[in-house]
């Protein structure tokens, strides 16, 4: 709710204001032993909880990569769930170490912000939502129509920006919640739903009766999905973005969380330096132990493995490989070198 | 005779000038004011160099930013392309309106809701009271969402609207209304018929005064003519003066032409009306409850029917006790207007402390805005009551 954000907001205020926030998030981490994470407040495939309010899906196995990696226990974790006008405020005043919720990295948040942008995770772009049977095919055919957004997202400056270059006008109806912005299409109130593809996927499996809804083909934007974490303290971004990476990197050289122990006797001398083995420097490099890579993927398993398990084809949500595909596979997912 | 001299009473003996009361309260007052200052000194600067060291932008520059977004129920002009300053001020104006709309119709009902309460009908007072207790002990948050609901779930399509008659529709995208559209001497009558209405309540103050002073009273009822009627008529046909509707009709998804009451709008004004209403309702109780009875009785004696016991005795003295925690009402309202972000109503919150924050990433500075704004209104709200009160206490009766 919007009082939670001014509270929220309020509380950050008093934690900008109050202590300096410490440049030693590894530290901190360490002697609170868990991580704070931020993750979106119930979006099915990417962070839900489920009955015992225990945190589920894509955007939760980061975090758990992250703790496996610094604490040695995946579930050594807080999740904080926010909204869309709370996420930056509440990594920024330190009361999360990352954000990992479905956020877009875009220069305003990268500089301004003073947000730090992990590697993306998911490769997403805005899409359109309609009944069927309005019989629309194309968002072309949308002048004049009423749609639904969450407030203070990329996606509200999109749908603004798409409408104004193709000369049409809408009427927009603006929540904060995402959960809100539902049930106002669900009630009938807007002709079309636009958010990121993946969260319309995510959310039509929600609706009162998800086969009357149909996607439109045009996707007007780039979303490109990273965890973030705040400037100001460079160790911790390394730590976030070469986890990132090493669960792509697992996925190209076909680590998984199976056949991991096999692949520490690998003839691969770049499998096994990432994975720690004998004179590897990945730990001292990064400030942590030799076995943080090989943690972080015995926990979650490679990025294949996290997206087959949560988002992939096989699952509610059905989402593709698409650009998220390994680069070899002529998707976008490509890991620097851990050398 | 030796008179033994009177040493009188022993003169106090000097003391440090910080131990007089006076000295020593200012004293203990600037000590705390000034360390009250260091303190905001102090979080002010670690704030500026928290945000200095963490990159993050600071001041209020942004609000020249192109906004870029778009606002759906807007009270001042406003498209995409203008600025943040320029959606601040369309999010003030639409808070205000809907503030000053609650208030207007939260004072009506709870009017209503009030003397309800107080009917000898037992039938309507036992009414009044279930109305209070539902409305004031449900969170005013659920009782948007109901609103909101209650006025989207049941309603149709736009493709399938009510037709209400008169060009007027009724769909879950708002209930759309005829437009008239004045040209120069329609709007002059307008002027016209104000002006007359002026006029007619001068001449109707003086007649007043006139009866108060000699006793006689004097006819009105030419003066209304004149004003209400005759002007404006004569305006319009010395103009030439025409009026055409715009009336809405379906083109694509919805209505063009027209205007409409957006359902997010109906529902916020009802949701805030309804729930301060059950407050004001008691507080109007309350005030006519406290007007002791013999008031109304020495009326009864004087002849007085019912009605003009409650016009001209009861109510003017429960005035005096209704309108100080009237205000808190009205500022409890006016400050209640930022729940109705949640169904999408853009307020300040949703505008400044939403969008413009997220887009911005200057969490401090929307606060402050917003925070500035709200303390600006409730003062007014106060400084506005507290001069009714003052007329109200200060007039005998």
């Amino acid at each position: 709710m919007k009082l939670c954000t001014i509270l929220t907001s309020a509380a950050a205020l008093m934690a900008l204001s109050g202590a300096a926030v410490s440049a030693q998030t590894l530290e901190e981490v360490r002697e609170r032993g868990y991580l704070n994470c931020g993750v979106s407040p119930g979006v099915a495939g990417f962070s839900n909880p489920d009955d015992a309010g225990n945190w589920s899906g894509f955007d939760v196995e980061v975090c758990r990569a992250v703790a496996a990696a610094v604490l040695e226990d995946p579930d050594a974790v807080r999740y904080t769930p926010l909204s869309n006008t709370e996420r930056f405020t509440a990594l920024q005043s330190g009361e999360i170490d990352m954000l990992s919720r479905t956020t877009t990295r875009t220069l305003n948040r990268d500089t301004a912000l003073g947000l730090n942008f992990a590697p993306v995770m998911f490769y997403d772009g805005q899409g359109f939502m309609v009944r069927d049977s309005m019989d629309v095919d194309s968002v072309s055919q949308l002048n004049g129509a009423t749609v639904c957004v969450s407030a203070g997202s990329t996606t509200e400056l999109n749908l603004a920006d798409y409408f104004e270059a193709n000369g049409m006008t809408y009427n927009p109806v603006r929540f904060d919640r995402a959960d809100e912005v539902l049930a106002a299409y669900d009630a009938n109130r807007c002709d079309v739903y636009t958010s990121d593809r993946s969260g319309l996927a995510a959310r039509r499996l929600v609706m009162s009766d998800p086969s009357e809804h149909v996607m439109l083909p045009e996707t007007i934007s780039k979303e490109p999905l990273a965890p973030a974490v705040r400037h100001g303290d460079d160790q911790w971004f390394d730590i976030v973005t070469w986890t990132v990476y090493a669960l792509i990197e697992a996925e190209e050289f076909g680590i998984t969380q199976d056949n991991i122990d096999e692949m520490l006797a690998s003839e691969n001398p770049n499998i096994t330096r990432m994975l720690g083995g004998e004179g590897s420097p990945v730990g001292e490099w990064i400030g942590l132990d030799n076995q943080w890579v090989y943690r972080a993927i015995s926990s979650v398993g490679n990025y294949g493995e996290i997206f087959e398990r949560h988002v992939g084809p096989d699952t509610p949500l059905q989402i593709e490989r698409g650009m998220n595909a390994l680069h070899t596979d002529g998707g976008l997912q490509y890991a620097m070198p851990f050398k | 005779m030796p008179v033994s001299r009177d040493l009188g009473p022993m003169a106090p003996p000097r003391t440090p000038f910080w131990t007089r009361s006076r000295i020593r309260s200012a004293l203990i007052q600037v000590g705390f004011v000034a360390l009250l200052a260091l303190l905001i000194q102090f979080l002010l600067a670690n704030t500026m160099a928290n945000l200095d060291r963490q990159g993050i932008a600071s001041g209020f520059g942004f609000l020249e930013n192109r906004a870029g977004f778009d606002i759906a129920i807007r009270f001042s002009p406003f498209e995409r392309n203008d600025t943040y300053l320029q959606a601040l001020w369309t999010a003030v104006a639409n808070t205000v309106v809907l503030a000053v709309l609650g208030i207007g119709l939260a004072s009506l009902i709870g009017l209503v809701i009030g003397l309800a309460r107080v009917s000898p009908n037992w039938l309507i007072s036992r009414l009044a009271a279930v109305y209070i207790e539902i409305f004031r002990n449900i969170p005013l948050l659920l009782q948007l969402f109901f609103w909101y609901f209650a006025i989207l779930r049941p309603l149709p399509g736009p493709r399938q609207s009510i037709e209400i008659g008169g060009g007027a529709f009724l769909s879950n995208r708002g209930l759309y209304l005829p437009k008239p559209l004045l040209d120069s001497g329609a709007q002059l009558t307008l002027v016209a018929f104000a002006t007359g209405l002026i006029f007619a309540l001068t001449m109707a103050h003086f007649a007043r005064r006139h009866r108060a002073a000699t006793g006689h009273s004097r006819p009105v009822l030419q003066w209304w003519i004149i004003g209400l009627v005759a002007l404006p008529l004569a305006t319009w046909f010395a103009t030439n003066a025409s009026m055409a509707l715009s009336v809405p009709a379906l083109e694509g998804f919805n209505f063009q032409g027209g205007m409409v009451i957006l359902p997010e709008m109906l529902a916020a004004l009802l949701g805030l009306s309804f729930y301060i209403a059950a407050a004001v309702g008691e507080i109007v109780r309350a005030g006519i409850e406290g007007v002791d009875h013999g008031q109304t009785e020495a009326a009864q004696a004087l002849g007085h029917s019912r009605g003009q016991i409650m016009r001209l005795v009861v109510i003017p003295q429960a005035l005096r006790i209704i309108i100080p925690p009237l205000t808190t009402q009205y500022q409890s309202l006016a400050k209640n207007t930022s729940l109705a972000s949640a169904i999408a109503f853009p307020e300040i919150i949703s505008i400044v402390a939403g969008t413009t924050m997220t887009q911005t990433g200057q969490a401090l500075e929307t606060i402050a805005l917003a925070m500035a704004f709200y303390l600006t209104v409730s003062l007014l709200i106060a400084a506005i009551m507290n001069f009714f009160n003052w007329r109200v206490t200060r007039r005998s009766f």
